[in-house]
């Protein structure tokens, strides 16, 4: 393709039941967009973790998705607490969740490193007390 | 083996989706926790949970899942059934507890892991 197609969505950080929504848009516009499904899979994964993140940690935050012709790109930025410590935020295992999400099925510890595990980059900017940006890409050139 | 079969293995009662019963399927994982499904699952078609929530369903069409099942005697919503119908999973609910539903399966042939060898463990 040409020129980038770009998708925005409000994440809403009150409502557990509807986290993924965005996630679940994002593979349907893949699939009609023709792309494999092993890419289709680690993109919304990826995302879906995030948009999961962003529901339990941050109160939920914006998701941007950006689709040119050699990569797709994830962005997800919220308002939220922040990461103090990303090296321990990426341990597997390690979680801040608290035990009501876990009686969810989440809060394992494997949601950040699960996205880079599937994903072929990703950044992390985080400032305590202002919010996280979360910057991830999975090439398809 | 076809979902069909799962459902007479697990004397369960189909929910949604009934017209995909002829499905073949090759590999199943159990577990409660979802982050750990979407960590070491791969090609796993059917998920056996206790957990119900919309999140299961979100997290089972994330991972190209084909069928859930519901153990314990666990009910699914109408919320829970109407976005696995938008999703075409199957689902089912089952008396039978994780341990012997998966057993079950097991031992009636439905054993693929992926490469790791960990993910169809049963919690």
């Amino acid at each position: 393709m040409s020129e980038a197609v770009r998708f925005h969505f409000d994440v809403d950080g009150e409502n557990f039941t509807s986290a993924g929504e965005a996630s679940v848009a994002i593979k349907k516009t893949l699939r009609q967009m023709g792309f494999s499904p092993d890419i289709i899979r680690r993109v919304s994964i990826a995302m879906y973790e995030g948009e999961i993140n962003m529901v339990i940690h941050a109160g939920g935050g914006k998701a941007d998705v950006t689709v040119d012709s050699e990569k797709i790109e994830i962005v997800l930025a919220d308002n939220g607490p922040g990461i103090a410590d990303i090296g321990l935020a990426m341990q597997e295992g390690y979680s801040t969740a608290p035990d009501n999400i876990r009686s969810l099925g989440f809060g394992a510890g494997m949601g950040l490193p699960n996205m880079k595990r599937y994903t072929d980059s990703m950044d992390i900017q985080s400032t305590v007390g202002k919010g996280t940006t979360i910057t991830m890409q999975i090439r398809i050139a | 083996m076809t979902i069909r079969e799962i459902r007479d293995l697990l004397d369960a009662q189909v929910l949604t989706c009934e017209q995909s019963l002829d499905h073949q399927v090759f590999s199943a994982c159990g577990s409660d926790m979802m982050s750990d499904v979407l960590a070491y699952v791969k090609d796993q078609a059917v998920l056996l949970t206790g957990l119900v929530n919309s999140q299961v369903v979100r997290t089972a069409e994330m991972m190209d899942m084909v069928c859930i099942v519901f153990v314990r005697s666990k009910q699914p919503t109408p919320e829970i059934l109407e976005l696995a119908k938008e999703a075409g999973i199957v689902v089912m609910a089952t008396k039978k507890r994780m341990y012997e539903a998966c057993g079950k399966l097991y031992h009636s042939g439905l054993r693929k892991t992926d490469s790791k060898g960990d993910a169809g463990a049963a919690q």
